[in-house]
């Protein structure tokens, strides 16, 4: 097969790779007559047989070149819109029926609302109101640390791969895993925590029971988290900053503090964007963290819902009260919400690009 | 590339000799301060995974406690037991293996495909559809969860590792990553040179693709396998702590009282946790590396 190959392509082959050739910068008209040329062009001399044989090899070849990006493709666009794209267009259809969680295929209609409902429910608003809380007390911390440690790991350090691996570590760790352990840490009773608090002659603190200091260990656990990650995104981007532009700040005489605040941090402004867009829809996201926080107790996110999330209250709906459409609705109203954020977050950017 | 500019800078350096010469560049060398800081937070991140291991050794009646405590007890073992059979973190850590190798190998394969097609092939609404997938790239999990419940409720695969299996089988992400990868890493002529040998275009996938595109997808296998493997929300709503739980879903049925020994629940976290830390011990470079790359690309 494979000689076959090696001795039958040169002749018919050669025109039509550069000729239908994908990967050729031609354009659709110039490739139309190159095909055409490489058909009128006179056959080698040969037997009827190997014409023919030929004739269906460049055929199959065209063939080939043509529909293969598609069967490449093909896999993944399957998937992607198998449980993909349909189930967020569906989700819209279903915010708009009663879907209980018991008859799932049953689907009345009744309009708005399941949005109607949901604008009445204090659960929501307070929902609402903890998702941007525990969003800011998580995301600014955690790019400010993570900018600072980056910058740290910027220098020439002794067992900088050990530092870099390190940090990352709680990258690797689950939800799960890492909010069972807070759960411990943050004890009232015998947390270590209030341990260490109670050194310094804090009296013990309520972590789960109190509004403010349950968000804020709930932001401690995202915090632990993801700084180290945010850090070697930081540090990735700091390491793409040319040196003569240090050069030129440090023969100005700019302190490193200034380097800092007049080079570094402008040249990562896309980078911090970036972190910021995705920090800000992890924060929308949250789940796992307020839903393990509250020990046994369900997804309230506390006896007062003092650390539901939207996330949680979504969950809440849609399986511990089994209202489907309902769950739809919060689903699309975070969509909205997101929107809007990212909308803000472009309007931003684009003020930060003019004035620079 | 990076060692010639680094040289040329040093160089450009040493003929400058302004006062201000030492505050200037990444060239720096880090000082104790530097140094103190980082370890502090290396601690920091590393305490509460070292804490689990010390709560997972000792017994529940030392964790009701104060001082809490500091080093290892005798009971890790026996924990760790406890946690294997009564709590299912057997079959939770084989069904998690299962899954994520299957979502790593199918992501890796099929945004391998199309991410090659994207980078260097021509065909119809190539540039609308990967608008498509970059614009779905950030939409939350949250928004298909509904749909997907329900799909998953009338083929009757609730508690079975297909649904957690299939819904995340591709990713968005991992087209875009390995399409920047190879519009870079790929010479155009290589594939060019392989045509004209008269390959067909699956023989230019196996030998010209493929093997360029070998670093990038062994990244990219890691990383979705460390995504896979911690995955939540989804998990939790498919599966069932008593059905086929996956590590995740195992470990929500202990901290909601499955078993109320503090001890085991630790032991129950380490197991979870264990494999993909030793995962970080021995690739810990190239993950780093791969978000690092990500990140620059992205």
């Amino acid at each position: 097969m494979a000689s076959s190959d090696a001795t039958a392509v040169p002749e018919a082959g050669v025109g039509d790779t550069t000729g239908v050739g994908d990967t050729a910068p031609a354009g659709p008209r110039e490739r139309q007559e190159k095909r055409q040329r490489g058909r009128e062009r006179p056959a080698p001399r040969g037997e009827e047989r190997d014409d023919r044989r030929r004739e269906r090899r460049s055929r199959w070849y065209r063939r080939d070149v043509r529909w293969s990006p598609y069967a490449f493709i093909a896999p993944f666009f399957v998937f992607f819109l198998a449980f993909g794209l349909f189930p967020l267009l569906y989700t819209g259809w279903a915010s708009l029926h009663r879907v209980e969680l018991t008859a799932p295929t049953d689907m009345e209609w009744v309009g708005l609302r399941n949005f109607s409902r949901l604008i009445s429910d204090d659960f929501f608003w307070n929902a609402l109101r903890n998702t941007v809380t525990i969003g800011i007390l998580s995301t600014v911390p955690q790019l400010l640390i993570a900018l600072g440690i980056a910058h740290l790991l910027n220098y020439r350090l002794r067992g900088s791969m050990f530092f870099r691996v390190a940090v990352l570590t709680p990258y690797a760790t689950s939800v799960a895993a890492a909010t069972l352990v807070f759960v411990l840490l943050f004890g009232r009773d015998y947390g270590m925590i209030n341990w260490v608090l109670g050194l310094a002659g804090i009296d013990p603190v309520d972590w789960q029971n109190g509004a403010w200091t349950s968000q804020l260990a709930v932001s401690t656990i995202v915090i632990w988290r993801w700084t180290g990650y945010n850090a070697l995104i930081y540090l990735a981007a700091m390491q793409a900053i040319p040196d003569d532009l240090y050069e030129s700040a440090a023969l100005d005489g700019a302190s490193r503090w200034q380097q800092f605040l007049h080079v570094t941090v402008p040249s990562l402004r896309p980078t911090i964007l970036f972190t910021c867009v995705v920090s800000t829809i992890g924060a929308t996201q949250l789940f796992g963290e307020p839903l393990l926080f509250n020990g046994g107790a369900g997804a309230t996110g506390g006896a007062d819902h003092q650390f539901q999330t939207l996330g949680l209250y979504l969950y809440e709906q849609g399986w511990v009260n089994l209202h489907l459409g309902r769950a739809s609705a919060i689903a699309w109203t975070m969509f909205l919400i997101l929107l809007i954020i990212g909308a803000v977050n472009w309007i931003i950017a684009r003020r930060l690009r003019k004035s620079a | 590339m990076a060692t010639t500019s680094q040289t040329g800078g040093q160089r450009t350096r040493n003929v400058i000799s302004g006062r201000n010469r030492k505050g200037a560049g990444r060239q720096l060398h880090g000082g104790r301060i530097t140094h103190a800081v980082l370890i502090l937070f290396t601690a920091g991140s590393l305490f509460p995974l070292v804490w689990t291991a010390v709560a997972a050794s000792r017994n529940n009646t030392r964790l009701a406690q104060t001082p809490p405590p500091f080093w290892f007890g005798g009971n890790l073992f026996k924990n760790l037991e406890i946690a294997w059979t009564d709590a299912n973190m057997g079959t939770a850590l084989l069904n998690t293996t299962i899954v994520a190798g299957a979502i790593a190998a199918g992501t890796v394969l099929f945004s391998t495909l199309a991410g090659f097609a994207f980078a260097k092939l021509r065909f119809r609404f190539k540039n609308l559809l990967l608008l498509l997938v970059i614009g779905t790239m950030m939409v939350p999990p949250q928004l298909s969860v509904v749909p997907l419940y329900m799909l998953i409720a009338e083929l009757s695969w609730t508690d079975q590792l297909q649904s957690v299996i299939l819904p995340t089988l591709v990713s968005a992400f991992g087209v875009f990553f390995m399409r920047q990868y190879l519009t870079g890493a790929l010479p155009t002529e290589l594939i060019e040179a392989a045509r004209v040998d008269g390959a067909s275009s699956w023989r230019v996938v196996w030998h010209v693709v493929f093997p360029a595109a070998r670093p990038a997808m062994a990244v990219l296998g890691i990383l979705t396998f460390v995504m896979a493997w911690n995955d939540f929300f989804w998990p939790i709503i498919a599966l069932t702590q008593n059905g086929s739980p996956t590590v995740q879903v195992a470990l929500t049925g202990l901290g909601r009282g499955y078993i109320p020994d503090q001890s085991v629940i630790m032991a129950g976290a380490l197991l979870g946790t264990l494999p993909l830390l030793l995962a970080f011990v021995i690739f810990g470079r190239h993950i780093v590396g791969g978000i690092m790359q990500g990140a620059v690309k992205g």
